[in-house]
């Protein structure tokens, strides 16, 4: 709480203290990603692999109208998803967060059993679903609402579907645990210095939990962005998003340098939206909200 | 009694159940303008539960609460005419203090050169001038206090509801602050409402005092009313430091009752009481007196236990018969009085107060 107070000073040196993290990092994230951006200013191989000439060859590939509407509508789905995933999400965080601890653990517990399965299993369940002679279209057709089945698999709407639902508790928890520090006494504070309950949410409430909503964003967007298991399976490889594009180069397709320099974009939209963060939020308020 | 016409907030059989807990018991209290009335009593007595039902953060499970002769029970705390210091301040901690001040004019849509000027104001009013741009976190308590009375005052609100609010802060400054409070509530003439489990703080600062327990005011009055003429056992022992030494009236000559105790006769003054009556007598540590010889009346041995000095004042520990300890207190020493003397209590009859069995019968 108190921002002078200061840390006992440990009685490690410091190298002992942050030696093997830096060490861990350096190694397996800090290497291999330089390497990634090397390469993506490499030659394409003529059988696959890389030869060690300079060129920006890959990136004048990313240029192409192709490469440029896939990046797009990638970014465009992955956008959907997040807000789609902050507008459901966010008043059902505020709900979970609003009810005793003993009955938001238990709900919290509901909303994290989905992580728990394979994700390649429930996405097979999901296609089981909603193929044509699925339980889906059974209803449907059941019902009258339809009069043949409907081709769900393999539609920009059922990867859309499968990103939010996929995502969702992503955006759930860290929005929580900011509803859930919110003091009452703020709320209380505010109404009783004339704010209306819409004023309240809007001055006090969104900004006070605005670390929990970029936290969201972030590990919405981000992952939502480079998915390919999801937009593979349910989009059947029919429509092309940023991840598909990057696995087919590293793998089939093998243009190690096109799937590098993908992925180095890839790395500058995540440097992007962290540094807008960092601009808005102090350290401070990361840590403590 | 006051007039109706004078109370600015008023509450009527007032009620308040969680549950099966019946926290607030049917509550008349009448709340004068321009007064400084406290809500004192132990934790878990109701009185912030009162508090909370006049700013309208609870729900009063029955009964009527007027603001300005108006029914405020459906009202929302938003808007109500009344304004909070909380406990924890509840400083907004992304705002900067002079946004935090600026809160409640700015949802009012005043001009932004008249808030500017009030805010300038509320903040040398609280000798807050020069923090404008700071955040909550770079305040120490005692600042974030003055800044949330800021907050809350510059809404001009006729009634200043005030819980605990300097609870948090260390002994030195919750004095300075008292007196500070005191000060500001006659500068502005605005109504106070304090809620405090601190006796000390009620008595430096009231007008009135609500004495509060398990849901029930016991007594209300003016601190030196309270101090001199508890009307329970209770309030005797709560307020202050008590010598309470129960017994049974043996004789009534006008309002002198002569007592029988454990330890001895006793004296008192008290109206309304009859022969054989139990009651108990409550006598201040400041008004008992000892001597070598027994006095007119009293008959109650003691033998010094010790002393504790306290700096201005020389605490003395006396052990009567029946295992009783009284406690008695002066300023000047006397080194003739050492441990293991043995002496006679006594005292001005009308010092004393005789407190009927019945009134405690509320305790139970």
């Amino acid at each position: 709480m108190n921002a002078a107070e200061k840390k006992p000073r440990s009685k490690l040196p410091m190298i002992a203290q942050v030696g093997p993290v830096s060490l861990w990092m350096i190694l397996f994230v800090t290497i291999p990603m330089l390497f990634i951006v090397f390469i993506s200013f490499m030659t394409r191989g003529t059988f696959g692999g890389v030869e060690y000439t300079p060129t920006l060859e890959s990136y004048r590939t990313l240029a192409d109208v192709i490469y440029l509407n896939v990046i797009l509508k990638s970014i465009r789905v992955a956008a959907v998803t997040t807000i789609t995933c902050l507008l459901v999400g966010y008043p059902f965080a505020y709900y979970i967060a609003r009810k005793p601890p003993d009955i938001a653990s238990r709900l919290i517990m509901l909303l994290m059993i989905p992580l728990w399965t394979n994700s390649l299993m429930r996405l097979n369940a999901w296609m089981l679903v909603f193929q044509t002679n699925g339980p889906v279209n059974k209803a449907l057709l059941a019902m009258g609402l339809i009069e043949k089945p409907v081709m769900f698999l393999y539609t920009d709407g059922l990867v859309l579907l499968g990103l939010i639902t996929n995502f969702l508790p992503f955006a759930v928890l860290p929005m929580y645990s900011s509803i859930e520090k919110l003091q009452n006494s703020m709320l209380e504070a505010s109404a009783d210095l004339g704010a209306k309950p819409s004023v309240t949410f809007w001055k006090i409430t969104l900004p006070l939990t605005f670390p929990g909503i970029f936290s969201a964003i972030i590990l919405t967007f981000i992952p939502a962005l480079g998915t390919y298991t999801i937009t593979d399976m349910l989009g059947g490889g029919k429509v092309l998003y940023i991840g598909n594009i990057i696995k087919n180069q590293f793998g089939t397709i093998r243009n190690w340098p096109l799937g590098a320099a993908l992925s180095v974009l890839l790395l500058l939209i995540t440097a992007l939206l962290i540094f807008i963060y960092s601009r808005f939020a102090s350290i401070e308020e990361m840590e403590v909200l | 009694m006051p007039e109706p016409s004078d109370s600015i907030v008023s509450l009527h059989q007032v009620e308040k159940w969680y549950g099966n807990n019946h926290v607030v018991k049917n509550m008349n209290l009448d709340i004068q303008k321009g007064e400084f009335l406290t809500l004192l009593g132990p934790s878990g007595c109701g009185k912030t539960t009162t508090l909370r039902m006049i700013a309208g953060f609870e729900d009063a499970t029955s009964g009527i609460i007027t603001v300005q002769g108006e029914r405020v029970e459906e009202k929302e705390p938003y808007q109500r005419d009344v304004n909070t210091v909380f406990q924890n301040y509840s400083l907004f901690p992304h705002m900067t203090v002079y946004d935090n001040v600026a809160y409640g004019p700015t949802i009012k849509k005043m001009p932004k050169d008249d808030i500017r000027k009030k805010v300038e104001e509320m903040l040398a009013l609280v000798q807050m001038s020069g923090y404008e741009k700071r955040r909550p976190e770079a305040l120490s308590g005692g600042q974030k206090q003055r800044v949330a009375i800021a907050r809350a005052l510059i809404n001009n609100p006729r009634v200043l509801l005030l819980d605990e609010p300097l609870g948090a802060l260390d002994l030195k400054l919750r004095k300075q602050m008292q007196i500070e409070l005191k000060r500001l509530q006659k500068k502005l003439g605005i109504t106070f409402v304090y809620v405090t489990h601190d006796q000390e703080e009620a008595m430096t600062m009231s007008d009135r005092i609500a004495v509060m327990r398990a849901g029930v005011i016991l007594q209300i009055g003016s601190p030196l009313e309270i101090y001199n003429h508890p009307n329970c056992r209770f309030v005797a022992d709560f307020i202050g430091e008590s010598n309470i030494m129960d017994g049974t009236v043996r004789s009534v000559k006008g309002n002198l009752l002569r007592v029988e105790t454990d330890d001895g006769m006793i004296l008192t003054e008290g109206d309304g009481f009859k022969g054989g009556e139990k009651i108990c007598v409550s006598i201040r540590p400041e008004y008992l007196s000892i001597s070598k010889d027994v006095q007119d009346g009293f008959s109650v041995r003691a033998k010094i236990k010790d002393h504790i000095y306290m700096g201005t004042v020389i605490k003395t520990s006396l052990d009567l018969d029946s295992g009783k300890e009284l406690k008695f207190s002066r300023f000047e020493p006397d080194p003739s009085l050492k441990e293991g003397d043995e002496r006679y209590v006594f005292w001005d009859p009308a010092k004393s107060v005789a407190i009927h069995l019945e009134a405690q019968e509320v305790d139970a």
